[in-house]
């Protein structure tokens, strides 16, 4: 999508992939530890490789990896990978209004290549749907930009990891970088009372329902937060339009 | 190290791309037109939000699936940095590094 040029010399394609490049880095680490992860748990280069470039999805990609390697049933293997995805289809309920003037293959691929930070930083940037073509196409290059680098630093870190496995110790816990990148992605996004409430209870949720498997308390941590925050934002009567601009 | 390919394990890695499809645009696959109720999309501005936490909480206050409970942990220092520098000066990449910089001497150097 990234090699159309009507959307790459869009100024927004630009304003969305600089919305990204401070996280590329802790991308990038999270990338090269989760392919430093494929290659030692005992999967071959090429299945490392190929896990890389099509499943795009580094949470599915660990979870898969061990019942892989045991030899689990393939629906087995398929249907965890669906559950620990499961924040994917609340986004992509978010995101069906900005995308459904585009013809299915072009939704489907924005669809594939928008994970969570591009999702966040989007939805951030631009909280109402486009109305006008101009809107929409601003908004298109926006998103484009914004997952085109993600997709850069994932993959080329990625493939690094699985060319350095041997060189690279995961005790290091270079991972990590990842996590303070979403730390502050997080807390960019905590600009109203209500969002950091959002956000805080999100991680007791998330914390007390971890037992759950497949990455479920993740669902229930979003269900919980945007439950009790609408909640309240209906009862207290918070402006609407005036949190959006904050 | 570095097993054989298995041709059925790239079936299953083919199949989880299409999971990740399916997923990530679950509610837009096909073309048939209904609107999501206004309030509902209200809604749903506290998911990203919501959604990030989920996903980092449990990497920073637990492991081998526990609540950690001691304080000599580098993550919980490297994060507490993390953020402290955030509402500070701002940036990414910033909270990244200064997160860093306290996590890895802590726990490279001290094995927190």
């Amino acid at each position: 999508m990234f090699l159309s040029a009507t959307i790459r010399h869009h100024p927004a394609f630009r304003e969305g992939s600089r919305a990204i490049a401070g996280a590329a880095l802790g991308i990038g680490a999270w990338g090269l530890m989760t392919g430093v992860a494929m290659l030692k748990s005992g999967m071959s280069v090429v299945e490392a490789v190929a896990m890389t470039l099509l499943v795009y999805a580094g949470s599915s990609q660990l979870a898969a990896i061990p019942l892989l390697i045991a030899g689990t049933p393939a629906w087995v293997v398929l249907a965890a990978g669906f559950c620990v995805n499961l924040r994917f289809v609340v986004f992509s309920l978010h995101l069906r209004p900005y995308l459904m003037h585009m013809p299915r293959w072009r939704r489907l691929l924005h669809g594939y290549l928008t994970a969570d930070m591009s999702y966040a930083t989007f939805t951030r940037r631009y909280p109402t749907p486009g109305l006008l073509p101009s809107q929409q196409d601003e908004q298109e290059a926006y998103l484009v930009g914004g997952y085109a680098t993600t997709w850069c630093a994932w993959m080329g870190m990625s493939l690094l990891g699985i060319a350095l496995a041997n060189f690279i110790p995961t005790q290091w816990g270079l991972g990590f970088a990842g996590v303070l990148s979403l730390v502050a992605v997080t807390c960019s996004m905590a600009s109203t009372p209500l969002r950091l409430l959002a956000v805080l209870i999100a991680c007791v949720t998330a914390v007390a329902a971890f037992a759950l498997p497949f990455k479920l308390n993740i669902v229930a941590a979003i269900g919980a937060a945007v439950l009790v925050c609408f909640t309240l934002e209906r009862q207290f009567g918070v402006d609407a339009d005036a949190e959006d601009d904050r | 190290m570095n097993g054989s390919t298995d041709p059925w394990t790239l079936l299953v890695i083919v199949g989880l791309a299409g999971v990740t499809v399916l997923t990530r645009c679950f509610f837009f696959i096909l073309d048939r037109p209904w609107g999501l109720p206004d309030w509902a999309h209200r809604a749903l501005h506290y998911a990203p939000a919501a959604a990030l936490a989920a996903v980092i909480a449990p990497e920073i206050v637990m492991s081998n699936g526990h609540l950690i409970h001691t304080w000599l942990d580098a993550r919980l220092y490297g994060a507490a940095a993390g953020v402290l520098w955030y509402f500070w000066r701002g940036g990414v990449l910033g909270t990244m590094l200064v997160g860093m910089a306290v996590y890895l001497p802590l726990h490279l150097g001290a094995g927190w």
